[in-house]
């Protein structure tokens, strides 16, 4: 296993995140709760009316409504963790490759190891991830410290451009 | 117990150019043959979806009614719906399910439950404000133009007869050109 010295240490701060994400003109969150999330992005956009909170009782659920919300002209971020997203891999494949809409994705990787690339993770569970998304023809960003926030406004940008999907893979608990 | 083709058209009697409907499998194909339109909402990629689609399309336009025409076997897909529907409560977003007890489109065979389950109350559980029910045709027939004008999140399950072969063209309802008309029709109006 290779640990990036450059990040190993490095921190991420929710509050950045968040600003990015209002920065993207997301108008609502649906989400599932996810451990590495929790505290650092879903609680406090909880407490805030813009983007406004859906909670759905399963991920694939967030994928339709991120749909229909995307024909209407609204922004969406679906904040899951990675083990939902795999659940939902059959809805992620019909309504977000398929069909060609930008269902962009925010998905926790659950106990990753901090600096470790979720390629060379010992967890099973994180390391096929990246393999299953190139599989699907997916682009994604891995977001790990501070200095990976600016990968978060082009993408979401680039996916309702070019209406595809794209996930941002949250490497670390935001602080 | 009712035909599903009956009480497709009496609800179409009642739909406006304004509605946009999300019909499911055999619900689908007999919709769009009764009232084609490019507010016919039909791509929903993964079975169980619809009303999660619907849900959505309430949510970024609440100046129109969602009309989601659901089947048995696919709200058992995706129950947790009729809970996160309940709690964002949308007023324009009427939620129909089509109850058959079978999984039409595959083969015929039974939804698990078929002689226990109860949509309605699994509804009304959920927190659904307002649920009706429906086997007697004329009772639908007379009662349908009010219902759709109850404020939403409105839930109403049709016991309805299975019925016989159907063709199904599946491009009719995922082709590129139905998303398309759909999103050309949403943009204009």
């Amino acid at each position: 296993m290779q640990v990036s010295a450059s990040v190993e240490g490095a921190a991420l701060l929710g509050g950045s995140v968040i600003r990015e994400i209002k920065a993207s003109g997301i108008d609502y969150v649906v989400s599932v709760p996810d451990i590495t999330t929790s505290e650092g992005l879903l609680r406090p956009l909880a407490q805030e009316s813009k983007p406004r909170l859906i909670r759905v009782c399963k991920e694939d659920e967030g994928v339709g409504i991120c749909a229909g919300l995307a024909y209407t002209g609204k922004r969406a971020l679906l904040l899951i963790q990675q083990t939902g997203m795999l659940d939902s891999i059959n809805a992620i494949r019909g309504v977000a490759v398929e069909y060609g809409l930008p269902i962009c994705m925010m998905v926790g990787l659950l106990e990753k190891e901090p600096g470790v690339p979720p390629r060379q993770s010992k967890r099973y569970g994180v390391r096929i991830v990246e393999p299953i998304l190139d599989a699907m023809g997916i682009p994604y960003h891995e977001i790990e410290a501070d200095a990976d926030l600016g990968k978060i406004r082009p993408a979401i940008d680039d996916a309702y451009a070019g209406s595809h999907p794209v996930v941002l893979l949250m490497g670390r608990r935001p602080a | 117990m009712m035909r599903r083709d009956d009480c497709l058209k009496a609800l179409a009697r009642h739909v406006t150019d304004a509605d946009i409907v999300l019909p499911v499998y055999s619900t689908a194909f007999d919709w769009i043959d009764i009232r084609p339109h490019p507010l016919n909402y039909l791509s929903h990629g993964a079975m169980g979806l619809a009303s999660s689609h619907g849900l959505g399309l309430a949510l970024g336009r609440p100046d129109k009614r969602i009309i989601v025409l659901d089947g048995d076997g696919s709200l058992l897909m995706n129950l947790g719906t009729l809970v996160t529907i309940s709690e964002v409560a949308p007023p324009n977003l009427y939620h129909f399910v089509f109850e058959n007890g079978t999984y039409e489109a595959n083969g015929g065979h039974p939804i698990p439950g078929r002689t226990n389950v109860d949509f309605a109350g699994f509804a009304r559980s959920a927190g659904y404000p307002t649920v009706h029910e429906f086997s007697d045709l004329k009772i639908f027939e007379q009662q349908i133009g009010a219902v759709l004008a109850e404020p939403g999140p409105v839930f109403v399950d049709l016991k309805i007869v299975a019925s016989g072969p159907q063709e199904r063209d599946y491009g009719r309802l995922h082709g590129p050109q139905v998303r398309k008309a759909f999103r050309e029709a949403l943009t204009a109006g």
